[in-house]
């Protein structure tokens, strides 16, 4: 009862407040709009040096590019290479082809890849199919960095925001002095703790349909898995950083303390949770990022998202991220201590 | 009559700095009890005690029979912090009714309960006024007012009038009384002097201590002065 008026109370002050919920939402789509815009270019077509190719693929392809093919040799090829002239250069070689990449740009490398495979799709038909030979010239980027990375981003930025929001409005509960009324009265602490959580939960439920509901629609970001599956992970996050939050305002003693915990809680997890590949990074980061509930999150939106798996495959990370949220939780009601021992 | 509070041998101390040091206090039954002292005094960390919501290194207080904290003692405390404690984006009704749920009232209770301390403050024509738009002295009645919503046994307020013009003060006061004829024990932190001047009994406060405890009446037939404030300085006060 008393956590039912809490998260009522919670919900009327959320709903005065029209600009935190506008950060809440619409934040997180503008800021992955921006990403979109800058990763997602659709309109970039690469610069293509062949030598010794079919005819009709050099055709098709020129007809994929809507623009002029380079005959060059590899070693001018390469040159172009150093000179950031030329994205990609296609021959064949025991009647196989083989494109060597520039790789510096994942952009150009996915559309590189695109546009050769649909040539050659085009003119060999289903029947025999070659796969190309993809070498890279800078390296061996991954080439699903730009999908990888969307997936990350939108766990982080409900992360994000969740945390902000969350955190700043349990600390003014403590400045302005109505946490110490609530003490004041008969409620006890995992009422308020709970009240808190179910009333933000459902702002972060709207968030969570909203962003994901928006990157899959609208900014069309790869998405394999199911939608409702994805949604329960973004909800998991948010419950995640909710109590995360609350927990690390008590440490706090005003919004700009807040914000103090930005470079050191949330930027290390974006940075150690898949956006980056882990696998070559230093062994002692690796065992850091298994304490990030970041980690958990865009892992499991990743395989969601990109190789189309379910909550069946991820059940692991879903039981780790729910985990943190309730080590969290009870943490929150200890905390609270602090104020009144009962 | 037999008492309310008993605060037995309290002593507290924030870090290095002694607050409170053997404090030995009793409040009895329906009487206005006041707490006197300078700034810094320590009167807000003494209350805060008695309500239940900080606790004291040393000693221990009842209410009742009851040792603080105690969930069941908060039901029948109601308690106004010296700072507003009210929730900005809410109305003034909104506020009240929340607290009034957390008390446990019911839909009519609190209905009439709001209608009841509303008309005590004299708010009811800004009942639905959202409180960032309050003045000062309206958010100090608000305050109060939610602190009477449940009718509690004891009332313990921390500097309740400070902000409130000295009409309205004295209408304050007024309903005080009512409310301690009605049974209700107050106990009050002040700095002024007509106020305390009002209270049963009175405990002067100072560094911590302690240093008389007495109706106002005795307090300065003892020291043979005329005012409170006298009596404050030949206690060993220093100025207020
Ligand atoms: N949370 C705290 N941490 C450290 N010191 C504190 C804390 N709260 C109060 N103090 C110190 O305790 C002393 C007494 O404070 P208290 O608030 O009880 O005074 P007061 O009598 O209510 O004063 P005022 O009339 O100004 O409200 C002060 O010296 C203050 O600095
Ligand atoms: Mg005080």
């Amino acid at each position: 009862m008393n956590t039912v008026a809490v998260m009522k109370r919670i919900i009327q002050q959320f709903l005065r407040d029209k600009r935190s919920i506008a950060l809440l939402v619409i934040a997180p789509m503008l800021v992955l709009t921006l990403i979109w815009l800058v990763l997602d270019g659709d309109s970039y077509h690469p610069k293509i040096g062949v030598a010794d190719i079919p005819e009709p693929i050099q055709q098709q392809l020129q007809k994929e590019l809507e623009k002029d093919i380079v005959e060059i040799t590899e070693g001018e090829a390469k040159e172009a290479f150093e000179d950031g002239e030329l994205d990609a250069f296609i021959t064949f070689q025991n009647l196989e082809p083989s494109i060597l990449i520039e790789g510096s740009d994942h952009t150009a490398n996915r559309e590189v890849v695109k546009h050769v495979q649909a040539a050659l799709q085009s003119v060999q038909g289903n029947s025999n199919k070659v796969e190309p030979n993809i070498e890279f010239y800078y390296g061996s980027e991954n080439l699903n960095v730009f999908d990888q990375v969307g997936a990350v981003l939108i766990g982080f930025f409900v992360f994000f925001f969740v945390f902000i929001i969350g955190g700043i409005s349990f600390l003014r509960e403590r400045t302005q002095g109505t946490l110490e009324k609530l003490l004041s009265t008969p409620i006890k602490r995992w009422e308020i703790v709970t009240g808190y959580l179910l009333g933000f939960g459902l702002f972060t439920i709207i968030q969570a349909l909203i962003i994901v509901s928006f990157a899959i629609y609208v900014l069309d970001i790869w998405m394999a898995g199911e939608f409702w599956q994805l949604l329960i992970v973004t909800f998991l996050l948010a419950i995640t950083a909710l109590t995360l939050a609350t927990l690390l305002s008590a440490f706090a003693n005003n919004e700009f303390q807040i914000m103090q915990f930005i470079p050191i809680v949330i930027i290390p997890q974006v940075f150690f949770s898949g956006i980056f590949n882990l696998e070559t990074l230093a062994e002692w980061i690796q065992i850091l990022s298994k304490f990030m509930p970041l980690t958990y999150g865009a892992n499991a939106m990743q395989e969601i998202m990109i190789k189309g798996k379910g909550i069946g495959d991820v059940w692991l990370d879903l039981l780790v991220l729910f985990g943190f949220a309730v080590v969290f939780y009870i943490l929150n009601i200890i905390a609270l201590k602090k104020h009144r021992r009962l | 009559m037999s008492s309310m509070v008993k605060v037995n041998g309290l002593a507290h101390s924030f870090g290095r700095e002694d607050v409170l040091k053997e404090i030995d206090l009793t409040v009895s039954r329906g009487e206005i009890f006041g707490l006197l002292g300078p700034s810094g005094a320590g009167k807000t960390t003494l209350v805060k005690m008695i309500v239940g919501i900080l606790e004291p290194d040393e000693g221990g207080i009842f209410i009742g029979d009851e040792k603080v904290p105690s969930l069941d003692l908060m039901r029948s405390i109601g308690y106004m912090a010296q700072s507003d404690a009210l929730y900005q984006e809410l109305s003034a009704k909104e506020n009240l009714d929340f607290l009034a749920s957390i008390y446990g009232l019911n839909k009519q209770e609190r209905k009439e309960a709001i209608h009841d301390v509303l008309q005590i403050v004299n708010l009811q024509d800004h009942k639905n006024k959202i409180v960032n738009q309050f003045s000062g002295g309206m958010k100090r009645r608000l305050s109060l007012a939610a602190s009477l919503m449940h009718k509690p046994n004891l009332l313990i307020l921390d500097e309740p009038t400070v902000g409130i013009d000295p009409v309205l003060r004295q209408s304050i006061w007024e309903e005080l009384t009512k409310l301690k004829e009605n049974g209700m024990t107050i106990l009050v932190t002040t700095h002024v002097m007509d106020e305390a001047e009002k209270c049963d009994r009175l405990a002067m406060l100072r560094d911590g201590y302690v240093i008389a405890c007495d109706t106002p009446e005795k307090l300065k037939e003892n020291k043979q002065v005329e005012s409170l404030e006298g009596a404050f300085l030949a206690y060993g006060g220093r100025n207020l």
